[in-house]
């Protein structure tokens, strides 16, 4: 079979080349291009997460709707919206014509190359919708500026940063996960808000709540903006909001949308009493301040500072060796634990945190609109903002905001440095995930190739202004270099190995935590200097 | 469009493709007893690392050349040595003598699949780069697509990274010649041609454009004068060439003679088990198993590389 993709494969790139000349065919090329990359990254490793999904797929095909959020023969329970289970449900009865076997619940572990065949396609399928999402943001882009090569259209530029991200390709087609057509939603709903078509881009944001919550994070961007700029109708010019053109019908309208995609989600299961039971699935707060591997966030330093002080007073003898709590944060495992030295955290610190941290781009978009653009810089700090200071965030969280960012990154060159950056430490980040001998050369060639890429094609596009890097950004991009060498390579081969077996993975997240917060704060500064968009030319 | 960045993403492109198809099976996985040419290869890094150079070649209760015997000219031979001393170092199971016949392991497979990347790598990917390069009066963005085309080859990934065979290095050095003699360094052109030769014989295929290009030129810049000078130093290249490779075989008659026969086997008949779909597609006599071939053999692969 890995035959003649490989061919079509071939052959496509020899069409594109044929195409590359000034027709839009490039689009298509690009995206059936990274679809057979796909195909071809069927056999690698896959994590747990194949088995939470051919469990979930099991639960909503064999048992009625009423067991779905109590079924727990396995330990992967459901733990996503309603909407993701319908969808699981629908996948399941195209599996049943290649395995019935997986749709067993009890099967637990099931694994033959058929099952392997039908999760990958579904997600290479599924992806169809992220492709017409970029499609659409690519309408977007104001290419006025681009010169007549069409590697340097931004467009082009946009479209190979999505497509071909290496993040979602190795969460997706390799770790496994859905996240492909759930940022394609995402990115569709944004670009829906471009085009001034609010009320299709609420819907869409809506529907996308309801297939993963962990999406709530940019819901405040959403809310504020569609209030101030779309119920508002019109502004004073200063930029401040004008009371008196506040419309009913376009708040209610909203909030029709809104009750309505809610109703059709958790209808079913208000119905059943189940509510609580579904909200104890979606946010089981008895995990960790930090996943096993922590996501490189404020929490990493945090954590960081806390074990480098905690070694320091056991050394000065400032510490009593027996009031340390037994369980250390670095152990692997996802339990609750206290802090040594600094106050121990708990969730609600977190979400005051987290809201502290936001609302200052909230104001921003309240008080100082500044259109389409500014909703989307509001929407990548929402998202930053959670997962610098979330509980038990995931590493892989950080592309919530690496993508829509991308749509920033080729408009404005400040905004190609910080994307670079975050995008570039972000990235590394997920290195962990693939921790397997026969995966390590994609995740470094593709790595290489998507940074080599988005490093040298917004530099082109930016090159009549400043350079995009000073020389300690510069320093530092290049730091992850030795960085992968030592933790990847070098490491290993030491006696630390046995002894202090996390230390790669503290120092993977200790140093991409410094990029991503220096980028949290680039960003940030972008936002609350811009000017107004009373102030700015109409695009 | 600039020229380094596109290059490197070309061939980050052309190495991912090929890591991951060697991410899939290979010929003969599982299938004893006689598997298939990821197997020949295994076995001749362990008939190489084991065995005397003068039993390489020749049927012995040591080296059953029935069962994958080595076929290829001398640098094959060499190239296997040099893979079995690390494979030996890392784990001495995988070239132990007769005991690894089959051997399929995960980390094997890693190791082996490795060592046609890297052979890739060091050989056939920077002679493809350089020709793309060195293309006169067209644009970089041409320049770029050209080795894009050439490096995204199917066929090729196929038998080097999926088939397992190690076409690439035949290949590459073949390329190396063709830029040699396009840049005016005929010597070191038809050295390169020579290795690419004594790698594998079927680069004869491509002998009779080098020999006619390079005589063609002797004769342009006339016999009587730089023509002849030129003419005796590419006698010599190749006889250097071709003695350095076949030198530990011309210890005795008997070895050369043997090896010949096992690079050219005439006995064996017009077809081997899955031959040339050309020549037996367009020929009426019946594929033939094996056959003309004394006491049976080993069922070959299709060895005619792109």
């Amino acid at each position: 079979m890995w035959l003649n993709w490989l061919k079509t494969s071939g052959t496509t790139a020899m069409a594109a080349l044929g195409t590359v000349k000034g027709s839009s065919n490039w689009f298509s090329a690009l995206a059936l291009g990274v679809t057979l990359l796909k195909c071809l990254l069927i056999p690698t490793y896959h994590s747990t997460d194949f088995e939470v999904h051919r469990n979930w797929l099991a639960i909503t095909h064999s048992l009625p709707l009423s067991q779905w959020y109590y079924e727990a023969t396995s330990e992967w329970t459901l733990d996503y919206p309603p909407f993701f289970a319908w969808f699981e449900y629908v996948l399941s009865h195209v599996a049943k014509y290649f395995d019935q076997e997986m749709l067993k619940v009890h099967n637990l572990n099931y694994f033959n190359s058929t099952t392997l065949l039908f999760q990958r396609f579904s997600v290479i399928f599924t992806d169809v919708l992220f492709v017409y999402a970029v499609r659409e943001c690519c309408k977007c882009i104001d290419g006025r500026k681009a010169s007549k090569d069409l590697t340097e259209k931004p467009q082009f530029i946009l479209s190979v940063l999505l497509l071909w991200n290496f993040g979602l390709l190795i969460v997706d087609h390799i770790h496994f996960q859905y996240n492909g057509f759930l940022s394609g939603i995402m990115l569709l709903s944004i670009a829906r808000i471009f085009q001034k078509r609010h009320i299709e881009g609420a819907f869409l944001f809506a529907v996308l709540l309801h297939f993963k919550h962990i999406y709530v994070y940019v819901a405040p961007a959403y809310g504020i903006y569609l209030l101030r700029s779309y119920c508002f109708t019109a502004s004073k010019p200063d930029g401040s909001v004008r009371w008196n053109s506040f419309s009913f019908i376009r708040v209610i309208s909203l909030g029709l949308i809104v009750f309505l995609v809610s109703a059709l989600s958790l209808g079913p299961f208000l119905a059943l009493n189940q509510l609580p039971q579904v909200f104890s699935r979606l946010f089981p707060f008895k995990r960790g301040l930090c996943h096993a591997y922590w996501a490189p966030n404020f929490w990493a330093l945090y954590n960081s500072v806390d074990k480098v002080l905690s070694v320091i007073g056991l050394e000065l003898k400032l510490l009593d060796p027996n009031k340390i709590p037994k369980a250390s944060m670095t152990s692997g495992l996802v339990q609750q634990f206290e802090h040594t030295v600094l106050p121990s955290v708990t969730p609600w610190a977190t979400v005051i945190c987290t809201l502290i941290a936001i609302l200052p781009s909230v104001f921003c978009l309240w008080f100082k609109p500044q259109g389409p653009r500014g909703f989307l810089r509001c929407l990548i700090l929402c998202a930053l903002s959670s997962f610098m200071f979330g509980w038990h965030v995931h590493e892989k969280a950080i592309l919530l905001a690496i993508l829509p960012m991308s749509l920033l990154s080729v408009e404005k060159a400040g905004d190609a440095s910080v994307f670079l950056i975050l995008t570039t430490t972000g990235h590394y980040s997920l290195f962990p995930l693939l921790f397997t001998t026969p995966e390590l050369p994609i995740k470094i060639l593709l790595m290489l190739l998507f940074t080599i890429y988005s490093i040298s094609s917004l530099m082109t596009l930016f090159r009549k202004e400043r350079p995009l890097f000073n020389w300690m950004e510069t320093f530092y991009l290049l730091g992850l270099g030795p960085l992968e060498v030592c933790c990847e390579f070098v490491f290993p081969l030491t006696s630390w190995k046995l002894k202090y077996p996390f230390i790669p993975l503290l120092l993977t997240s200790g140093y991409c935590a410094v990029g991503v917060t220096y980028a949290w704060c680039r960003l940030y500064a972008s936002m609350l200097t811009g000017p107004p968009v009373g102030k700015t030319k109409k695009r | 469009m600039e020229k380094w960045p596109w290059t490197a993403v070309v061939v980050l492109l052309a190495l991912t493709v090929r890591w991951a198809v060697s991410l899939h099976s290979y010929s003969g996985a599982g299938k004893p007893p006689l598997f298939g040419d990821y197997e020949a290869q295994r076995h001749w890094q362990e008939v190489t690392v084991n065995l005397p150079l003068r039993q390489w070649y020749f049927n012995s209760s040591e080296n059953d050349l029935q069962y994958w015997g080595l076929d290829y000219p001398p640098l094959t031979a060499y190239h296997s040595l040099l893979c079995a001393f690390v494979a030996e170092r890392i784990n001495p199971a995988w070239v132990a003598l007769h005991t690894s016949r089959g051997h399929e392991s995960p980390a094997h497979k890693l190791f082996m699949r490795t060592t046609v990347l890297v052979a890739d790598v060091m050989i056939y990917i920077p002679a493809v780069v350089l020709y793309c390069c060195c293309l006169k009066e067209i644009s970089t963005k041409k320049k770029v697509a050209n080795a894009l085309c050439i490096l995204l080859y199917p066929g090729l990934i196929l038998i080097d990274h999926g088939h397992f065979q190690y076409n690439s290095v035949s290949l590459g050095f073949a390329l190396w010649g063709v830029l040699g003699v396009s840049c005016d360094w005929d010597l070191l052109g038809s050295l390169a041609f020579c290795l690419a030769l004594n790698y594998k014989q079927m680069e004869l295929y491509h002998s009779l454009p080098f020999f006619c290009f390079l005589l063609g030129k002797c004769f342009q810049k006339g016999l009587k004068g730089k023509g002849l000078g030129l003419l005796l130093k590419l006698v010599g290249t190749v006889v250097a060439s071709f003695a350095l490779c076949w030198l530990p075989f011309f210890s005795e008659r008997e070895q050369t003679l043997q090896v010949v026969r096992r690079l050219f086997p005439v006995e064996r008949g017009l077809f081997e088990a899955r031959g040339s779909v050309l020549v037996t597609g367009s020929s009426q006599a019946p594929r033939r198993e094996g056959s003309g071939r004394a006491g049976g053999g080993p069922i070959r692969s299709c060895r005619f590389s792109s």
